[in-house]
């Protein structure tokens, strides 16, 4: 029987965190005995263009519903400048990319409003259910739909406990180049995935930092120096139906 | 009686090729769409037999990539074909695929290949943005002859691409 040590437990840990980071993306090379040469990479620089994305970043979203005002609507209308999409003013048809939801609690009338868009779940129940593949997670937490392989099924419109999905109906054209979409598949919130290759921001984080309230903090889940990492370690936040176990990207704060 | 013969000869030879000859006008043959190279580009990415055989699995071999693994090379991208690959109308903007004349129509028209690219994909340049790019010229220039290698190594891999 061994015998527990706060010593042991302390060099187990230390061994821990070093296969963490290992596993991570951290380049290693044993120099001889006790003697490892780490490279760490720079969480702030921006992935080169023929480099395939890998787990060491989690992107996520964070929403303060105390910032976010119900009268402002700069991360819809930013969403739909960038990637190209209209609400027909049909609720049966309209795109689900990102909308504003406004919530009341009847007892005392304390209303409160927030965006909700693809949460990018962990577990992303979309994904469980395509039967051809196309709805995936990337590497990196993004959660997509290859409108390549899309068949139009929209199992994962119903999956969706977000509603964060929609189909495309009608036949379109003059669509953005960076964001690709059209009759017969089904579509969601990319986490502008084209900017944040390039190291962007999504644009409706950028549009709520510049015209909105800065409701929106965007950032690398893994990273603990981020700023997103450093709220959700100093404040109480929460996922939207914590309950379900699919893990959000997008957390909320103040809600 | 032989210098008749020859001559009645003669006109049935002139008859049956002149016939054949509008035989052939007649059918009229679909005229094979004329290709040109864009504006200041002295070469596409490979050369026009190689392209014309395997730029459809390029591009899927493209899309993978970056839809997947988030890579976003411009050099095989199709957005990086429809910046340089314009054809312009009249009034001088670029026509789009639902024009017969757009360089991609033309091509699978006169094959009779259906396209499917742009049911999603935008089938123009984009003219005003940050995210519009300008074609990459420098890139291509020169192509032919130094990346000969790059080509045939592509060919090559492209030949292992289950289809």
């Amino acid at each position: 029987m061994s015998k527990f040590s706060l010593k042991d437990a302390y060099i187990d840990k230390a061994r821990r965190d070093f296969l963490k980071k290992a596993g991570a993306g951290v380049a290693t090379t044993v120099l001889g005995a006790g003697i490892t040469l780490m490279a760490y990479p720079d969480p702030a620089a921006a992935r080169k263009p023929d480099e395939p994305v890998d787990a060491s970043k989690r992107w996520g979203l964070l929403i303060d519903a105390n910032k976010c005002k119900e009268d402002c609507n700069a991360c819809v209308t930013a969403c739909s400048q960038e990637n190209g999409w209209k609400l027909d003013g049909d609720p049966r048809h309209d795109s689900q990319w990102i909308r504003k939801l406004t919530i009341k609690n009847p007892q005392g009338g304390f209303t409160q409003s927030f965006p909700v868009m693809c949460q990018h779940c962990t577990n992303p129940p979309c994904t469980d259910v395509c039967p051809t593949g196309a709805s995936f997670k990337r590497a990196d937490g993004i959660v997509l739909v290859d409108k390549h392989i899309c068949i139009g099924c929209r199992y994962c419109m119903m999956a969706c406990p977000y509603k964060a999905r929609s189909f495309i109906h009608q036949p379109l054209e003059d669509q953005k180049p960076h964001a690709p979409r059209g009759k017969g598949t089904v579509e969601a919130c990319t986490l502008c995935v084209h900017r944040v290759d390039r190291g962007d921001q999504p644009a409706c984080v950028e549009r709520c930092s510049k015209d909105g309230n800065g409701a929106l903090i965007f950032g690398d889940l893994n990273d603990p120096n981020s700023e997103i990492s450093k709220q959700i370690a100093t404040y109480p936040t929460r996922q939207i139906r914590a309950d379900l176990g699919v893990d959000p990207g997008v957390r909320y704060k103040n809600l | 009686m032989l210098a008749r013969f020859a001559k009645i000869l003669m006109v049935l030879v002139w008859a049956s090729t002149s016939a054949l000859i509008a035989q052939a006008e007649d059918a009229g043959r679909v005229a094979a769409p004329q290709y040109t190279l864009p504006e200041n580009a002295k070469s596409c990415v490979a050369d026009t037999a190689f392209m014309r055989r395997n730029h459809m699995n390029m591009l899927k071999h493209q899309r993978d990539e970056t839809m997947h693994k988030g890579i976003r090379t411009k050099k095989y991208s199709l957005k990086n074909c429809i910046n340089c690959h314009v054809t312009k109308d009249e009034a001088g903007k670029p026509i789009k695929v639902s024009n017969p004349k757009h360089f991609c129509a033309a091509c699978h028209e006169y094959a009779a290949v259906k396209l499917d690219c742009f049911e999603c994909h935008r089938s123009t340049p984009m003219e005003t943005g940050k995210s519009a790019q300008i074609p990459d010229i420098p890139e291509h220039t020169g192509l032919l002859a130094d990346n000969s290698s790059a080509v045939k190594q592509l060919g090559e891999y492209l030949k292992g691409v289950k289809q």
